[in-house]
């Protein structure tokens, strides 16, 4: 008689584990190759996981194998081979190597990566610099906390200990009759002769065990919960400042630069931190504060004024975010290119107002593909900025002008630093 | 319990009634007809994704964690996403009772296909095989597994990961030479196994003293009491069983490591009668069902249609592409066996002259099934094809025999072919090529000097001056010297002892206890 069981509702991801293993062990091959991967494809697609390559060498499981020598095959379909013919090696003629699968052909191991490892995988080592000041919120972060005992409450939270200890200390108080009492009357009861002893030692036990009902072994005046409060956890919260230039001189090719940097940005805050608020500023000639749709896909056009964008930042920061409580950083892209009035006013609000209150100000420069106008003469706004790095101001610097670059620039801005230093250079 | 027209089913749609159906149907031909004896049977309808998971833990319900198996299922899954792979239809394993794995999208005549051919054909071959019986306890197979895999994550939880991770693969790197060849005193019982593992522990933690530690011990005795002649006696050498021999004189290992190392070696032998028999494993399941199928059809007890389904997904399956097609990847076990038992039932019921001559044994001997079961009793691959490969099969599937000699400048000889002269070699080299004991390197422990630098010495005894390759086998070696921790070579000799190559490989630094 066959048993015959249906496996197909038994829970799967039965290999999960040996999967993560393995990713585990895979760790540095993997990474690599993610960032190469997503380096050839849009944002929105690296959010969607997909297929890696990583070398089979560092994963490689390794046999005794034997090779070459001389080898003697028994094959099938002969059609006109006789004994003691020659067949020349380079041709055709079953010369051809058997054991397929084996050594050599197996260099490159290809996989799927679900969207979640791959992310995670994708911003491993990011960080927000300098996530210094945390403060209580009143928002959802909030933990127990145990706070003593209370008469009410759920009965998964009884204490036993805490109610067995007051019913002891009422039993006591009260003097109800022990067990042991009560046995030793009744075995007295049961030796004894004497008529009225007996009458006298069993209404003596009648007594005792009226006592006994009346105080009862556990009351429900000894029963305690444990009490749980909930407190704030304190939480660092960050506003990232995404501050855009789409005036006139920012070519497709930059904007699309930028916005790529922004989406990648976008992405990893979003998804690494709960706490952060993310205010997208773009700027002509006037700065707006637009939402995130406009942002990314918005048309604009117009002249540049830097010093505008600065100023919008400035004014929400003090109606917004105050910055005693909040970590504050900012992310510009911008071709570097400003009206020659402006530089003053920019580099003024940024020492005066905005670098003192930031834990982390990124700029981006993007420039057209190809990129050989950079090496002709820093822009403006690169001079401008340099000169206030050089001062020591909390800066990073940027050039991008390849799509390809954007991955590793944007790794290398928030790459997670060992001992804090606020900007590298 | 069928309907009144008789037929198991109609159509491609099948449920668990019909699985108990078809099941009874195949077990009444197969022990009346076939003659069968077969563990009880256990089938389990699986989904793709479950049949992906039991790919990567090599077949097997349940395994310990390591993640080369993460790696092969990561691997199996992209290629079956992107169509490059398709899964096979069902797994069987090798225990009782007898767990046949069916794919839940087989069609109702796939599942009666494969029922024939795993839970009869395979079964029968595993209860009654030498090989099996020999090597193998399929009452045990299941809590051994489940023992092994409590063992190792206890022993990742005492002594962490990243030590019981380098173990094994340590230990699996070697699981091709963690083999005993020739049986020994007694058969195989894992269950006894797996209860004195957990009695040696208690006991080593009962008598546990760290005292005797300190205890001075008495001046060693004079290295040269010990001959050599004695010496490789005490410790069992030659031996070739390497995991073996490390699990008893590794010097340095812990026991959890000893028992590791045994328990990849449990396992490795466990799949070693299945290396042997692939043709004829694949051979009897794939004639059963053949068998057993053709049957029902006769009986009216599946359509026409069905039946040309079944005689679709049949020749697929027994397809032996010739050696100058770009298909062609050596010879099909399936097809192979299958086209050797057709073979032998013509000669027992229909031989010619030529086959009384070459097997007079079985040549109209009349009982085609008589003959055939003990055939699956008593052969592995080897022998079988060595012994039962007809003129006549060899002519029709054209086989002919090349010698490819690198010192050959004339190119590659073709050594013998399907006629008269040629047949008794033709026959002798193939069953040579299904000869484990050709195809896996032999190597074996030769001496160890325990009382000097504790060096172990390996021999590769080269054949046909086929050496091993070298950055696969300076790797293993490698793993090998970290469990031995004393430096380790290997030299590899020819016929006449003279030495080809000579590796040798210093342990690694043991990385400080985590």
């Amino acid at each position: 008689m066959a048993h015959i069981i249906d496996r197909r509702l038994n829970p799967g991801g039965k290999s999960l584990e040996n999967r993560q293993r393995f990713l585990r062990r895979a760790k540095s091959l993997v990474q690599g190759a993610v960032k190469k991967t997503s380096q050839e494809r849009d944002i929105k697609d690296v959010l969607e996981g997909g297929e890696v390559t990583i070398p089979l060498d560092g994963m490689h499981e390794p046999r005794f194998r034997r090779e070459g020598g001389t080898r003697d095959m028994v094959l099938p379909g002969n059609k006109k081979f006789i004994e003691g013919d020659y067949l020349q090696r380079s041709g055709q003629g079953g010369a051809k190597d058997s054991g397929p699968g084996e050594g050599d052909s197996e260099d490159a191991f290809r996989f799927v990566l679900s969207r979640d490892e791959f992310v995670d995988l994708f911003l491993d080592d990011l960080e927000l610099p300098d996530l210094a000041k945390r403060k209580i919120t009143q928002t959802e972060s909030e933990g127990l906390q145990r706070a003593g005992y209370t008469t009410s409450g759920s009965p998964a939270n009884i204490s036993v200990n805490r109610t067995v200890q007051l019913a002891l200390a009422r039993r006591i108080a009260l003097r109800r009759p022990r067990k042991s009492e009560m046995d030793e009357l009744e075995a007295r009861i049961a030796e004894c002769t004497d008529e009225d002893e007996r009458a006298a030692l069993v209404a003596e036990l009648e007594r005792l065990k009226a006592k006994s009902k009346r105080i009862p072994f556990i009351d429900p005046l000894d029963i305690r919960y444990r009490r749980f409060e909930t407190v704030p956890k304190p939480v660092a919260q960050a506003v990232m400042f995404c501050l855009m230039d789409v005036s006139g001189s920012m070519s497709e090719h930059m904007k699309d630069l930028a916005k790529r940097f922004y989406m990648l940005l976008y992405v990893f805050l979003k998804r690494r931190y709960k706490h952060v608020e993310i205010v997208f500023i773009r700027h002509t000639d006037r700065a707006e504060e637009v939402d995130e749709q406009t942002f990314f896909y918005g048309p604009a056009s117009g002249g540049t004024l830097v010093s505008s964008a600065l100023q919008a930042m400035h004014e929400i920061v003090r109606e917004r975010f105050n910055p005693s409580d909040w970590n504050i950083y900012a992310a510009q892209a911008s071709d570097g290119d400003n009206s020659y009035s402006d530089g003053e006013l920019a580099g003024m609000l940024l020492t005066e107002k905005i670098l003192p209150v930031c834990q982390f100000f990124a700029y981006l420069e993007v420039g057209e593909s190809g990129g050989s106008a950079f090496d002709l003469s820093d822009s403006s706004l690169w001079t401008l900025y340099e000169r206030l790095r050089n001062s020591g101001a909390p800066l990073s610097m940027r050039k991008v002008s390849e799509r390809s670059e954007i991955f590793p620039v944007f790794h290398d801005l928030f790459q997670r630093r060992e001992n804090q230093e606020k900007a590298a250079p | 319990m069928t309907d009144k027209t008789g037929r198991l089913f109609e159509g491609a749609d099948w449920d668990f009634l019909t699985l108990q159906r078809i099941h009874d149907a195949c077990e009444d031909v197969a022990k009346k007809e076939l003659g069968l004896d077969v563990y009880p049977n256990q089938i389990e309808v699986i989904t793709a994704e479950q049949m992906l998971d039991a790919y990567s833990s090599v077949g097997m319900p349940l395994f310990y964690k390591h993640w080369s198996f993460g790696k092969h299922f990561a691997f199996h899954e992209a290629s079956y996403r992107k169509g490059l792979m398709g899964l096979a239809y069902e797994i069987v394993i090798n225990s009782s009772p007898c767990i046949s794995y069916l794919m839940e999208e087989n069609t109702a005549t796939m599942q009666t296909l494969v029922i024939a051919h795993a839970a009869f054909g395979h079964n029968h071959f595993f209860k009654n095989n030498y090989l099996f019986k020999q090597w193998t306890d399929a009452d045990g197979i299941l809590d051994y597994l489940d023992f092994a895999k409590n063992y190792v994550s206890q022993c990742e939880a005492r002594y962490g990961r990243v030590e019981v991770e380098r173990t094994l693969d340590a230990a699996h790197a070697l699981m091709s030479h963690g083999i005993d060849r020739y049986p020994g005193k007694k058969n195989i019982d894992l269950r006894a196994e797996e209860k004195r593992a957990g009695r040696r522990r208690q006991h080593e933690e009962e008598v546990f003293n760290d005292l005797w530690r300190t205890v001075p011990t008495g001046p060693s005795k004079s290295r040269s009491v010990l001959s050599i002649e004695r010496r490789r006696k005490l410790l069992g050498l030659p031996q070739e069983n390497l995991l073996y021999f490390l699990e008893k004189s590794a010097p340095r290992l812990a026991p959890w490591q000893r028992e590791l190392l045994r328990i990849v070696r449990h396992i490795a032998q466990y799949f070693y009668p299945q290396s042997q028999t692939k043709v004829m494993n694949e051979g009897t399941a794939t004639y059963v069902h053949y068998r057993i199928m053709s049957t029902l059809h006769k009986q009216g007890r599946i359509t026409d249609g069905n039946f040309l389904e079944f005689l679709q997904s049949h020749t697929n399956v027994v397809f032996q592409p010739e050696f100058d097609d770009p298909r062609f990847s050596g010879f099909n076990p399936y097809a192979l066996g299958f086209a050797m038992m057709q073979d032998i039932e013509r000669i027992a019921t229909n031989p010619e002259a030529e086959d009384r001559e070459w097997f007079p044994d079985i040549a109209g001997k009349g009982d085609a099934t008589g003959v055939l079961r003990d055939v699956w009793a008593n052969y592995r691959d080897e022998s079988f094809i060595g012994q039962f490969l007809s003129p006549r099969l060899m002519r029709h599937l054209r086989m002919f025999h090349l010698h490819d000699d690198p010192e050959e400048r004339a190119g590659i000889r073709v050594d013998a072919i399907h006629d008269e002269r040629g047949f008794r070699r033709v026959r002798r080299e193939l069953a040579r090529q299904h000869d484990v004991g050709f195809i896996d390197a032999n190597i074996e422990v030769v001496d160890v000097d325990l009382a000097g630098d504790r060096r172990l010495i390996l021999h590769h005894h080269v054949i046909k001056g086929s050496q091993l390759n070298e950055t696969d086998a300076k790797r293993v070696l490698q793993h090998l010297a970290d469990l031995w921790t004393y430096d380790v070579s290997l030299i590899e000799v020819d016929a006449n002892d003279k030495v080809l190559r000579e590796y040798v490989v210093s342990p690694r630094p043991i990385p400080a206890a985590a």
